[in-house]
């Protein structure tokens, strides 16, 4: 039988209400945790929301999330075969799911309440 | 439900890779107030900080060069349908950005105390610069970044998603965006608007740029009424990574290898097989894109290809010390992938790169439509039908310094910043339109839209397959349909999915559609029904969107003086 990695994923768009979701996903060797995200999000839940730009190359650094309680770049981070339990940055603020404001303050768009 | 957030700036640059940043730049040096923004961060996504290393210039710092004989290289690989005054743009140009960059503190690779170069194939002499070790994207990314952020004048705005161009009498004012992070509607208006998206590569399944590069430019260029040209010519760079899978590699980082230590591409024997496409290598580094990709997609149907359907290639005849110094730090990134070249070779495969086609533009980077500019990749023409390597990162220096002159040159002439919220009204109302009952997965549609590409509109095409290609596109608009997924709110990836597949639905039928019609091969469009060169395809295809889809009309190419001598 075919090992799977299962991802224990912080889903919500505030920390209050937000809960935790599992996926289990196929794992092959030389997967990254991006990887793994990437696929639940084609075939289980299209709305998880992640932020990643370079997919692999670890040249944009935007898939910066906690995983076990550990700050990591998710492209970077290997896939294993065992529940992995993966978290927005808990000190940034939070957008949804995996996605929290990481952009330097002066290039986030400011949106004002009208 | 939240009103549109009203913005206004002399200067829209659209896209924050080389070209837009250098484009920003540009324009604010020249006293216009700049607005730089990006789907994503600023300055991180895109091509330009996924190169690898070639940067091609005459700069004949280390031996003897002219940007002529670049020139002539360019036509020559461009296979008879470069847009010559283009060419001669980035060729000419090229010389003083590259200097311009080192001034900057880039770091150009030096030896001696002068900036080196490196021999790349498809150029006479030695002529692409870099930084190591396979740091160039990044290193160029990084100084870009500072230099924005130092120049007066540039405002810096990341997570917009631009929607629609606004067009107000004719001409483009502006843009609509989406916000990602809120999901709010912004109208941008500006006196020019530069579009500096780049290319297309991530319509293909495996590609080596960045997961925004959608060709949504040529998309919103197409609907504001700009015409699009050489569509069909999607260069694939031979020798991507394809096994074992690896983690924080950019999949084209075998190519700066194969510049230094030239390496040999083996088939499933273990032999040479280039030789039997017309291109011996012998160890060497001289076989051209289009040619390379043809070889190995060739060798795999032959039944000789590696084990996971692409090529060998092999570095172990190459001592552990020259390896080492050569690329330092990653033999360890290597190593922690379990992988030691003097041992073992890696496997490789085509993979979609580059965009040779693109937005129709004069040598001031000015389209057919007063306001709009383009810049970078997202300019067709200036690389015919097969790009040099190392002419991607000089085209966006190039053609996004001379972008932000143009822009700046229209916004000076300029009395107020057009206002276009009437313009707006149906962008904005489809941003924060409500979804239909049935959303499709967003993710999986993607998913398909890149199997067909690149299985029926990949490097080898034929009739039948571009049919079938052309009749998935058919399938996945009606899928799409006209009401925007997602419940609109915070970073809503299918919202975002949406608004990327009416992009690259549209995009992906240009493509489709001229490689359908160009009845002969030439250069990165290989038709197996119709193998040879045709003379009476030395034409450039145009493309338009009008009520009744796209318009496809054949235009003599330029006269290639250059390149016949």
């Amino acid at each position: 039988m075919s090992e799977t990695a299962t991802l224990k994923i912080w889903r919500g768009q505030d920390k209050a209400t937000g809960k935790w979701e599992s996926h289990a996903v196929p794992f092959e060797r030389g997967q990254s945790v991006l990887d793994g995200l990437r696929w639940i999000r084609v075939n289980k839940d299209p709305s998880l929301a992640i932020r990643f730009s370079c997919i692999n190359a670890n040249a944009c650094k935007e898939c910066m999330m906690e995983l076990d309680g550990e700050t990591v770049y998710a492209c970077t981070a290997r896939l294993e075969p065992r529940e992995m339990a993966v978290a927005p940055l808990s000190n940034k603020i939070l957008v949804r799911d995996l996605v929290t404001e990481i952009a330097p303050p002066a290039e986030r768009f400011a949106v004002k309440e009208k | 439900m939240a009103e549109p957030i009203d913005v206004k700036t002399d200067v829209l640059v659209i896209g924050s890779g080389a070209a837009g940043m250098y484009a920003a730049i540009e324009a604010a040096r020249a006293g216009c107030s700049v607005l730089l923004i990006d789907r994503s961060l600023i300055g991180r996504g895109g091509a330009t900080v996924m190169a690898q290393m070639t940067v091609a210039v005459a700069l004949g710092a280390e031996a003897p060069d002219h940007w002529s004989h670049h020139l002539h290289d360019t036509l020559t690989a461009g296979r008879g349908l470069c847009n010559e005054p283009l060419s001669r743009l980035l060729c000419e140009e090229g010389p003083a950005c590259i200097k311009e960059m080192d001034s900057w503190g880039v770091g150009w690779a030096r030896k001696d105390g002068k900036i080196t170069s490196a021999f790349a194939p498809g150029h006479d002499r030695p002529r692409c610069v870099y930084v190591d070790f396979l740091n160039t994207g990044p290193a160029v990314s990084k100084t870009l970044r500072i230099v924005v952020h130092k120049t007066k004048g540039i405002t810096r705005k990341g997570d917009l998603c631009v929607i629609d161009l606004l067009k107000v009498d004719g001409e483009v004012a502006g843009a609509v965006a989406w916000h990602a992070e809120s999901g709010a509607p912004v109208v941008i208006s500006a006196k020019a608007t530069i579009v500096a998206t780049g290319g297309l590569t991530r319509l293909y399944r495996r590609n080596s740029a960045s997961t925004n590069m959608g060709g949504d430019g040529y998309a919103l260029c197409l609907r504001a009424g700009a015409p699009l040209i050489d569509m069909e010519f999607v260069q694939f760079f031979p020798i991507g990574h394809l096994a074992p899978r690896l983690i924080g590699m950019d999949p084209i980082m075998w190519d700066p290898f194969r510049y230094k230590l030239g390496g040999r591409l083996l088939n499933k024997d273990m032999a040479d097989f280039t030789d039997r496409y017309g291109v011996p290598e012998d160890g060497k580094y001289v076989i051209t894109r289009d040619l390379g990709t043809y070889a190995i997609i060739k060798e795999v149907e032959a039944g000789r290809g590696s084990q996971h359907g692409g090529a060998y290639l092999s570095f172990q005849h190459v001592p552990a010390e020259k390896l080492r110094e050569a690329f330092g730090p990653v033999i360890d990134r290597l190593a922690d992938n379990g992988i030691d070249l003097t041992k073992m070779p890696v496997e490789v495969a085509p993979i979609a790169h580059y965009h040779m086609g693109g937005v129709a533009a004069d040598v001031k980077m000015q389209t057919e439509v007063p306001g709009l500019i383009v810049a970078g990749e997202a300019v067709g023409g200036a690389n015919g039908a097969n790009r040099l390597s190392g002419n991607a990162i000089t085209e966006a220096f190039v053609f996004g310094r001379e972008a932000g002159r143009t822009a700046a040159a229209r916004a000076k002439t300029m009395q107020a910043v057009p206002g276009g919220n009437s313009a707006a009204r149906a962008s904005v109302e489809l941003i924060r339109g409500d979804p239909p009952k049935e959303m499709p997965n967003s993710a999986e549609m993607l998913v398909r839209l890149q199997a067909t590409m690149s299985d029926d509109v990949g490097p080898l095409r034929t009739a039948d397959k571009l049919k079938r290609a052309l009749a998935t596109i058919g399938e996945l608009d009606s899928e799409l349909g006209d009401r925007p997924f997602g419940d609109g709110g915070a970073f809503d990836m299918q919202r975002l999915d949406w608004f990327d597949l009416r992009n690259m639905l549209t995009v992906a039928r240009t493509v489709a559609q001229a490689a359908s019609l160009r009845t002969e091969s030439r250069g990165a469009h290989q038709r197996e029904d119709f193998p040879g060169m045709l003379p009476q395809w030395r034409v450039n295809q145009q493309i338009r969107l009008d009520t009744k889809g796209l318009k496809i009309d054949q235009l003599p190419a330029s006269p290639i003086e250059m390149a016949a001598q």
